[in-house]
């Protein structure tokens, strides 16, 4: 049985469609990912899921529950890393934990060891008695990560869990992600971050404006909408409009971007040569392979991130 | 560490048996983490609720109250200091109300945003809601206590049946304070209102609602600030029990109704208010 079912799941707010009719199933211990730029209703659809933003049409189905109508029951068994950190800041890193393991209506027996736990697999030992206020961002949202799990979920909604992260804070974070989600645990991830998503899910959704506009895997989208390779090329940003009809014999897909123009190709460093041949010489150029970016572009005509 | 524990350790109780817990018990574990927050400023809670009717006490009481003493022999019939203390008690309680209901609920919607978290627990936004406000009427209660044991060392109150006067103290503190939180979660941004309700409701309701003097001697025309004001029905019950102010039966029923009714409406309003900014 899925462990999530949505079905014509839709919210509106006045005008705005900001999840619109959309249906897909996660099974358990997959890792499914929704990716979208800002606004596509990512996080829309999240909340709904936790029963947090009450759907305006459509079936949705957590275990078989209604998140709208059994929301303890359901939330019994999530674990949810919101977008924005809403630690409680004045108390301790530990206390946060076990605070916040009570509204699970978990006892103080089984919560101060659970806390020293999930302090240790957050690599937050050392920070148990500092007050929030004082942990780096990564940190907290280590924490936040921590938290969520008190209640021993099997389901994780994480949504944008590495958004103002720098890099290690990043690879540290999937790799605790990667553990859970050896351990059975069902991730379910909201990112604008390609990398993130081909990191991260089994299979996932791209969303724009409410409706989801692919589904597959990381490698299953790249190969229908995208080629082997990419080659970039930048001709100086007066240039490289004037060149895109020239440049359009060369590569099976071509995608003009403000400051440099894409190639899609199955060899990208051929068909560099072949440019070169034709007198074409780039300032720069790079070859490499196609990403989740790619797929993005090609289904909106727009990048992920603005 | 066992890693393998860590997605299931298997001590947890079942999720449906953490969720029955919670249907049961939501509002306390939310009255709980605000109580137990409070221990980080402990000594600063305790010292204020010392100190405030330290103050008063002396400044109004023996400060003012030997000049009114001396003229007119004190009022309804005892002295001055008698007369204010249960008026100085409610009024100190409501205060502090309009603070715990304010900024701190604004805050867990709009700044530290810890409503959301709570949101995304098994509890429900009516237990979130009404925890809160346990919270705030058990701090009350107890603020009232170390007022009301500082009027009796100070020979301001009989200890019999003014003990009475702490938890009608916490009624009208709630009475003001339910409706303001349920106002508080209304606001999606920091404006002027908290200012404007100190400056034009609590200030005129702490000078012109009988806490200095009995609400009559006021001219009729600006007599109705003290029939709407908490303030000043707590103010009147706590001056039954604290000296024996002769007040009817429809009188004490009167004042104890439009105290609950605003607890009610306000615990109500603040419900409906907390689930449509949490779940909406």
């Amino acid at each position: 049985m899925p462990v999530i079912e949505a079905s014509e799941l839709t919210k509106t707010y006045g005008e705005l469609h900001a999840v619109d009719a959309i249906s897909f199933e996660v099974t358990p211990g997959e890792s499914f990912g929704l990716l979208g730029p800002n606004g596509a209703g990512k996080s829309t659809t999240m909340r709904m899921i936790g029963g947090t933003t009450l759907r305006t049409s459509g079936t949705l189905l957590v275990n078989g529950l209604d998140p709208e109508v059994r929301g303890p029951e359901v939330r019994a068994n999530l674990g949810v890393v919101p977008q924005q950190d809403n630690l409680d800041v004045e108390l301790r890193a530990r206390d946060n934990l076990i605070m916040y393991g009570r509204y699970f209506g978990l006892p103080y027996s089984y919560l101060r060891p659970r806390a020293d736990d999930l302090l240790e697999f957050a690599q937050l030992t050392e920070k148990s008695n500092e007050k929030v206020d004082n942990l780096s961002g990564g940190m907290k949202r280590r924490l936040t990560i921590a938290r969520a799990l008190v209640n021993e979920p099997r389901i994780l909604l994480l949504d944008e869990p590495t958004t103002g992260l720098d890099p290690q804070a990043r690879h540290i974070l999937w790799d605790r992600l990667f553990r859970l989600k050896e351990q059975g645990v069902t991730l379910i991830v909201t990112t604008h971050f390609m990398d993130e998503a081909e990191q991260l899910c089994d299979r996932l959704i791209v969303m724009d404006h409410g409706r989801i506009v692919a589904e597959g895997s990381p490698a299953d989208l790249i190969r229908r909408y995208s080629t082997r390779e990419v080659l970039e090329v930048r001709f100086g940003s007066d240039r490289n409009a004037a060149l895109v009809d020239r440049l359009r014999s060369f590569a099976d897909r071509i995608e003009p971007l403000p400051d440099r123009v894409l190639l899609y190709a199955d060899d990208g460093e051929r068909t560099l040569e072949a440019v070169r041949k034709d007198g074409l010489v780039p300032l720069t150029s790079l070859v490499r392979r196609s990403s989740l970016e790619d797929v993005f572009l090609r289904l909106t005509g727009r990048s992920l991130i603005d | 560490m066992d890693t393998n524990a860590l997605a299931y350790s298997g001590r947890a109780p079942d999720p449906a048996r953490q969720a029955a817990l919670v249907r049961r018990w939501g509002w306390w574990y939310q009255a709980e983490l605000r109580l137990w927050s409070m221990k980080a400023y402990w000594s600063s809670i305790i010292g204020t609720a010392l100190l405030t009717p330290l103050l008063y006490v002396v400044a109004m009481g023996i400060g003012l109250g030997s000049l009114v003493d001396a003229t007119s022999g004190g009022i309804d019939g005892v002295p001055y200091l008698v007369f204010v203390a249960p008026g100085l008690l409610v009024s100190t309680v409501v205060m502090s109300a309009t603070n715990e209901t304010s900024y701190p609920v604004m805050a867990g919607f709009k700044w530290g945003r810890q409503y959301f978290a709570r949101a995304t627990t098994a509890a429900s936004p009516a237990q979130v809601a009404i925890g809160e406000l346990l919270a705030v009427g058990l701090r009350l209660l107890g603020e009232a206590l170390v007022f009301w044991l500082v009027l009796v060392v100070m020979g301001a109150v009989e200890p019999t049946w003014s003990w009475l006067m702490v938890p009608v103290a916490a009624l009208a503190g709630m009475a003001f304070g339910t409706p303001l939180a349920a106002y508080a979660a209304t606001l999606e941004d920091e404006g002027p209102e908290f200012a404007s309700i100190q400056r034009f409701v609590v200030m005129p309701m702490f000078l012109f609602a009988g806490t200095f003097y009995p609400l009559t001697t006021m001219p009729i025309y600006l007599q109705w600030i003290g029939w709407i004001s908490p303030m000043w029905h707590g103010t009147q019950l706590a001056r039954l029990f604290g000296f024996g102010l002769p007040l009817g039966g429809w009188e004490i029923v009167g004042h104890l109704a439009f105290l609950l009714a605003l607890v009610g409406l306000g615990g109500w309003l603040a419900v409906r208010n907390f689930g449509r900014r949490l779940a909406r």
